[in-house]
């Protein structure tokens, strides 16, 4: 039926026969719950991509639509008995759909290259971006957009990426973070850290926090400058050419063998990280050096259960208990089956009190940019996460993914109600100073 | 026709396009694929019923179907088919506590069934393997067993009524909460295990028992298969009826650790997993005398699950096993051939001996408390010479279970993957009162034709 390259074609036919379609997916899957169709769920998905492969069907508009609809939230893998490969199929059959130009119009065609291939290939437009929307959003200007009612002008996308317009710092990470820190004593570990592209503009916080912790437990922490996009959101977007060309720079600028981790603190970011061995596996010049790069690659919790990291003193006197919740990033829980360490670090914290949170491993519909391109099924997801949350009763949620963290704050922002969202690593580096200013006192 | 479905059920409840349909092509089985014209979700039984008129009016066959997770072909559609899929008709509509029953619409989640009679303090035993997907109708319409089989039954054991809607879109409804009824013949029984073939059931009174009030989990490992075989012969001499006798064999224990990490030893060359529930001094005295048994029968080891939830992920971790073992090879196929239980060592000889005889891969699992083995194919679908191979061995394994006076299906219904037997089973005369049974229901062959048997 199509002919022409294909990704789902080449692609090792064993990984679309490791589905034997059980079905025992379906109740993990967001967009399968929303409506109840096969077509909406892993299983139905890669029915549809094995029909491509087998030439029994062309990579549709109603294809690329479905594929689009998927968040890759990869829960269907951590319920997958069979150990299905989901994350590769779904790249392959999410580039297969680009290749084909099914989802193609000139407006998603400058956005796809806008944000693709220009704001996350080139550091510095990024942050040039940022400070433009610093600049609007402090000057007022964009109180004065939204007032003047200039904004339902232009497409509805627009108006709905406004409201979800970043909250961006004043100061990105570089500047808060010395491209070397030694920690008080002798170190014990040499540690790069992964500033990432929207934690470093949003919140550059969680990285201070991030090399604060690592410092308090023994690391020399390494955060060169200028750092790159990581390439997550190409893989996801079905860019596969841009996302190894951003791996190639990364590995370009740093060479693995100098650290004893790479740390990320970012879950989608790191998911990803992990893969550039597999990303470049093909590659000869650089095969070598993304598997060793993929061996070093830790999340941030998993790094510092893995040293045994110090946990902060109680204070004397009984301090009034913090209730908190954990928000499970899909791609820290499902992409690198991290679970255990988050909690490790939040029960480490004096005075804390871990209520689960139902449905904690489901999508909060943030995923990437499925916030934009699929609004009401995010929006979906959003409220009905934030319900969850709502019924802990707790005051804190963590979540170790930036998409999260501005996901969730912003569905408490349309709700009434306030609680605080914050990455583990900020509430361990808070207990730490906490620690610190007693004993000074 | 579409036009009227749509007009009938609304457009987000018709789907037809090509897209949408290929994920309704199979179910849970291997290999078997038909593209159906069209699906459809009713909600109610009357959209069913007005669904089959129509469709008997334009001579389309109908193929009901849950969440798709049959093992035997049964909801694959035929050809040119419409599949009337019952997930949306999933409310529970009344938990009776006085009288022990729940009624529910056949779309709903066995599990949720489940959760539904344990918070009201009750049990509802039947648990199949998918029962975190599997529907309640799908339940009815295969009589699925589970890992209780052994003490608690299958699936007809809990039904007291059905709602069903006939091949001509009448709908009967049948059975009531009364234990003792004995009015007319009990047409309920002649649905339950139908496979869809001769009405669709679109809403199920289930019977309840009061929760146990105790339950323990115990895992044994061996070094040999005979000894386990020992071990469960052992217990049933004692007359202890453990609720679930489960066994793996090596390959599967090591993939099901492989998925679920629960701590299976992976050197054992046979484990059992036993559960035995009821009042708290009862299962506390079967569990110690369970314990004994296992040494005295040469358990490498034995232990007590520590807590209900290790023993649940025990459990849950072994309802796995056949989707687990589709890590090892690209085509998984089951079969669930039951032989009478004083018959299982000899029958898990035979089917090692096949596999070696035959060049193939079979991993075992099963509920060696009720002798149903699931001898588990680990193939390519695209090696045809082993496809063949794998074909010859399944006939030898049904006709040595027939031998030893079992049955081709202990659990997972005719449907497609079976056809080929059931006449050697049943014999002549009961293989056409199947059919005269059939032909009075479905006159027109209209509902799921051509499985179970072709008329």
């Amino acid at each position: 039926m199509s002919s022409g390259p294909s990704l789902l074609k080449e692609l090792d036919y064993s990984v679309l026969q490791q589905c034997m379609h059980c079905g025992l997916c379906l109740p993990s899957c967001p967009t399968y719950l929303e409506t109840g169709r096969e077509r909406n769920s892993p299983r139905g998905r890669i029915s549809l991509m094995r029909a491509i492969a087998d030439d029994e069907m062309a990579a549709t508009r109603g294809f690329a639509d479905e594929m689009a609809y998927c968040l890759g939230c990869l829960a269907c893998t951590t319920a997958c008995p069979a150990g299905v490969d989901y994350g590769t199929l779904f790249e392959s059959a999410r580039a297969e759909a680009e290749l084909g130009g099914a989802a193609a119009s000139p407006w998603r065609s400058f956005i796809r290259f806008y944000t693709l291939r220009f704001l996350l290939f080139r550091p510095w437009a990024l942050r040039a971006q940022a400070r433009i929307l610093r600049f609007y959003e402090a000057s007022g200007l964009r109180g004065l957009a939204r007032k003047s009612g200039i904004l339902s002008l232009l497409p509805a996308r627009i108006g709905e990426l406004d409201r979800q317009a970043l909250p961006i710092r004043r100061e990105f990470s570089d500047a808060i973070i010395a491209a070397v820190e030694r920690p008080g004593g002798a170190a014990r570990h040499r540690v790069l850290v992964l500033t990432g592209c929207i934690q470093d503009i949003a919140f550059s916080d969680v990285n201070r926090a991030t090399v604060d912790v690592l410092l308090a437990n023994g690391c020399e922490v390494a955060t060169p400058r200028g750092q790159s996009c990581c390439g997550s959101l190409h893989v996801h977007n079905g860019d596969l050419e841009t996302a190894r060309a951003l791996a190639r720079r990364q590995l370009d600028a740093v060479d693995p063998a100098g650290y004893d981790a790479i740390i990320s603190n970012s879950a989608g970011c790191g998911s990803h990280l992990k893969r550039y061995g597999h990303l470049l596996a093909d590659d000869p010049a650089y095969a070598a050096r993304a598997a060793q790069w993929s061996s070093r690659m830790r999340d941030i919790s998993e790094w510092l259960v893995e040293i045994a990291f110090r946990r902060p003193a109680a204070p004397p006197s009984g301090a009034v208990p913090v209730s908190l919740t954990y928000h499970e990033a899909c791609h820290l829980c499902h992409g690198q089956k991290i679970t255990a360490q988050p909690r490790e670090i939040l029960r480490a914290i004096p005075g804390v009190d871990l209520r689960e949170c139902p449905e904690a491993t489901m999508c909060c519909g943030s995923a990437g940019v499925y916030s934009l391109t699929q609004p009401a099924t995010a929006t979906w997801l959003r409220d009905r996460k934030v319900g969850h949350i709502r019924s802990t009763g707790a005051s804190i949620v963590a979540t170790a993914n930036p998409g999260c963290q501005q996901q969730i704050e912003q569905g408490f922002k349309s709700g009434q109600g306030a609680v605080r969202v914050t990455h583990p690593v900020v509430l361990l580096a808070e207990a730490y100073t906490a620690e610190a200013k007693r004993v000074l006192s | 026709m579409i036009d009227v479905l749509i007009t009938l059920l609304g457009r987000e409840n018709v789907l037809t396009e090509r897209e949408d349909l290929i994920p309704y092509s199979f179910d849970a089985t291997a290999v078997f694929r038909r593209m159906p014209a069209v699906a459809v979700f009713p909600r109610t039984a009357a959209e069913v019923s007005a669904v089959l008129k129509l469709a008997a009016s334009h001579k389309v066959p109908v193929v009901a179907r849950g969440s798709g997770t049959g093992l035997s072909g049964g909801s694959v559609p035929t050809e040119g088919s419409l599949v009337l899929c019952l997930v949306r008709m999933d409310r529970i509509v009344e938990l009776d506590a006085r009288n022990f029953t729940l009624r529910a619409q056949a779309g709903v989640p066995t599990q949720a069934i489940f959760e539904a009679a344990d918070a009201a303090g009750l049990f509802y035993p039947p648990d199949p393997g998918s029962m975190k997907v599997s529907t309640i109708g799908g339940n009815v319409a295969e009589n699925s067993g589970g890992l209780r089989g052994l003490k608690y039954g299958v699936t007809r054991d809990y039904v007291m009524g059905l709602e069903v809607v006939l091949a001509n879109g009448d709908i009967c409804r049948l059975g009531n909460k009364c234990v003792k009824d004995v009015a007319g013949y009990s047409l309920k029984d002649l649905f339950i295990g139908s496979e869809g073939t001769l009405g669709v059931v679109t809403e199920v009174l289930l019977r309840l028992l009061p929760r146990p009030a105790a339950r323990q989990t115990i895992l044994a490992t061996y070094a040999r298969m005979d000894a386990a075989a020992a071990t469960v012969s052992a217990i049933i001499e004692a007359k202890i009826v453990p609720c679930t006798l489960e066994f793996l064999d090596s390959k599967t224990i090591r993939c099901v650790e492989d998925f679920a990490r629960v701590g299976l030893p992976l050197d054992a060359e046979a484990l059992l997993l036993i559960e035995a529930d009821g009042h708290p001094a009862a299962v506390a005295e079967d569990a110690a005398r369970i314990l004994d048994l296992c040494r005295e029968n040469g358990a490498t080891s034995v232990r007590l699950a520590a807590d209900a939830a290790e023993a649940s992920r025990l459990a849950t971790a072994r309802r796995s096993a056949f989707s687990a073992l589709a890590r090892v090879k690209p085509t998984t196929i089951l079969e669930d051939a039951t032989v009478p239980r004083s018959e299982l060592a000899r029958m898990i000889r035979f089917i090692q001996a096949t596999a070696a005889r035959h060049r193939l891969d079979i991993a075992t699992f099963g509920h060696f408390g009720d002798g149903n083995l699931h001898p588990t194919f680990l193939t390519n679908e695209r090696d045809t010479d082993e496809m063949h191979r794998v074909e010859l061995a399944m006939r030898e394994i049904f006709t040595e279970a027939l031998a030893l006076g079992g049955t081709i299906t202990g659990e997972h219904g005719v449907g497609l993957a079976k056809k080929a037997f059931l006449r050697e089973q049943v014999g002549d005369a009961s293989y056409a009162l199947l059919k005269q049974v059939k032909r009075t229901l479905d006159p027109g062959n209209m509902l799921n034709p051509g499985k179970i048997f072709d008329l």
